[in-house]
């Protein structure tokens, strides 16, 4: 459980840090969908017997090298789309071969409390670090790219090659946050806190650090309510973060209302 | 000429009630999803297709767990999901990809709650895996009825609104100048779509569902510049994506490792991602081949945009 919580609590502050550039960017498919396609590679590895977290790490790199290449060259959702259902296809693949069989897939896809072994941690926490540092270095053009693209390409900031390293930084987070929330709420982390601190703060410091709290709050919430009730993690990080962006979109909305002049 | 037959049809193919089943069901709705998709596309709306889909999946297992028939689980939800997209949407694309990925998290939580509920209460651990990644094997012909009337439905409500949704997809704001209700036809096409994904996700699976709602279409829109012919187009590329993908898989029994098919999903979306890549390659050397004859000339087609028609919007 210790071990547990400690995972938790790096997974949030990432996904709280990465989440404000998703949302800033409007990425959230790019953010639900490398991971998502990720877990593909898990079931490649627990079929030939490799720790499932390198197999999540090949397919996210993959994944995000991919859509950034097909993204130059056609539509980027459509990119996005197919990169998707390629690495699911073959995760459906890798699947059928297998004979690991509902338990485990269940908790690589919706998290689960008590699923992280003391050996894990180092790695999510090397996982971390690295995604952190590679945002500090990338802070000032993937502002600048995100809100005035005509500005960065003026000061020949390569949209392109700052896309594909935002797009290995999402790749990084994905492989370390899914052993504890799961493939298909993992996204659902880096997107509801970043969106409700977006709508709550303009400036983008106050943003992110608001965004890292309420990732907290959310994890630890979610993790406690799972081990009470023995629920899936992924349920609880899915509905907290649609009800905080709710409630703060509800909250701004009042409070506009009563500023407004009539 | 019996020989080639064989190779290319391992035997029983034709016998087999499964199999027709799969036919007929994978070409309705490869023909549907084609059509619809191609506004997706055009659209850029890939992801709330994608979404869609997903959402779909804890409504087919929230009907599996009150045992009612799933599909109407899944339409049920995707409606209401499409409904809040649109809602909490408004009209910034990045406010819109914001409410799309909250709401595709809502749903999959509410997704993982009611599979593990089902898993716990049934004891049937392939739940899971059945309602995400589907078969299309598993298709009971009793379902067909309702899916081809509810394709039928589908189809022709996009057909009566064809032409304002195209000029609304195209440009937005010449539409509002032309009387044409912008936000009602958006409504009406997030519904369109939601129904046409979770009849495909509940009869093929999720990922078969995002596949030939953007694969075909894309491709489709590679190949041809009218929109009327890549309807057409991407609703033929689904059906040989799909047909040839049952064929493959059924074939697979024999290949290594020997008495073990391999998923028809992972068939159907290769042979759909190649599509895609080998129109690009297509397009690709025709375009090289045309700037080289205009070599002289000013190269006013050498921007490409027209590839993309929904860019501007």
């Amino acid at each position: 459980m210790v071990n547990t919580w400690i995972a938790a609590t790096l997974v949030a502050v990432i996904a709280g840090v990465v989440g404000f550039f998703v949302v800033l960017r409007g990425a959230a498919f790019v953010a639900h969908a490398i991971p998502h396609g990720a877990f593909g590679g898990a079931a490649g590895a627990v079929l030939i017997g490799v720790n499932p977290i390198a197999g999540l790490g090949v397919f996210a790199v993959g994944g995000a090298l991919g859509i950034g290449w097909l993204g130059r060259r056609g539509r980027h959702d459509v990119a996005t789309a197919l990169a998707l259902v390629l690495m699911l296809g073959l995760g459906a693949l890798f699947l059928s071969f297998s004979v690991e069989y509902a338990a485990a897939i269940y908790s690589l896809l919706f998290g689960e409390v008590l699923g992280v072994p003391s050996d894990e941690l180092l790695p999510i926490a090397g996982l971390g670090i690295a995604c952190i540092a590679a945002l500090a270095v990338l802070y000032r053009p993937l502002m600048l790219t995100s809100i005035a693209p005509d500005v960065a390409e003026a000061r020949g900031v390569g949209a392109q090659r700052i896309e594909t390293g935002f797009l290995l930084v999402v790749a990084l987070a994905a492989t370390m946050t899914v052993p504890v929330v799961g493939v298909l709420l993992m996204f659902s982390l880096m997107i509801g806190p970043a969106a409700t601190a977006g709508s709550l703060t303009r400036s983008p410091r106050n943003a992110i650090a608001l965004s890292v709290l309420l990732a907290l709050a959310t994890v630890w919430l979610a993790v406690a309510v799972s081990y009470l009730t023995y629920l899936p993690v992924g349920f609880f990080v899915g509905t907290l973060g649609a009800l905080s962006y709710g409630g703060a979109r509800i909250w701004t909305a009042r409070r506009r209302g009563r500023t407004a002049p009539v | 000429m019996n020989q080639v037959m064989r190779a290319l049809f391992a035997p029983g193919f034709f016998a087999s009630d499964p199999v027709h089943a799969a036919l007929v069901v994978g070409a309705v709705v490869a023909l549907v999803t084609g059509a619809v998709g191609v506004f997706t596309v055009i659209r850029g709306q890939a992801f709330a297709g994608h979404a869609l889909g997903e959402v779909g999946s804890a409504g087919g297992s929230a009907a599996f767990l009150g045992g009612a028939n799933p599909l109407w689980g899944f339409m049920g939800i995707a409606i209401v999901a499409a409904g809040l997209i649109e809602l909490l949407g408004l009209h910034r694309p990045r406010a819109r990809d914001v409410a799309t990925g909250l709401v595709l998290g809502a749903g999959l939580g509410l997704a993982a709650l009611f599979l593990y509920l089902d898993a716990t209460s049934s004891s049937t651990t392939g739940v899971t895996v059945t309602i995400l990644f589907g078969s299309l094997f598993a298709v009971s012909q009793q379902m067909l009825p309702s899916i081809v009337a509810l394709s039928a439905v589908s189809l022709l409500v996009m057909a009566v609104c064809y032409r304002m949704l195209l000029l609304s997809s195209l440009s937005s704001d010449l539409a509002a100048a032309r009387g044409v209700p912008v936000r009602a036809i958006g409504i009406v096409y997030l519904v369109i779509m939601a129904v046409a994904v979770s009849l495909a996700a509940e009869t093929i699976g999720a990922i078969l569902a995002t596949a030939l709602v953007v694969g075909p279409p894309a491709t489709a829109l590679r190949l041809t510049k009218r929109p009327g012919g890549a309807l057409v187009v991407a609703g033929l590329i689904g059906v040989a994506a799909v047909w040839l993908g049952i064929v493959l898989a059924y074939d697979s029994y024999y290949w290594p490792p020997a008495g073990h098919g391999w998923p028809v999903s992972f068939f159907v979306v290769a042979l759909v991602f190649l599509f895609y890549l080998a129109a690009g390659a297509l397009t690709g050397i025709a375009q090289a081949r045309r700037s080289r004859r205009w070599e002289t000339a000013p190269r006013l087609a050498a921007s490409g945009c027209a590839e993309h028609p929904g860019d501007a919007a």
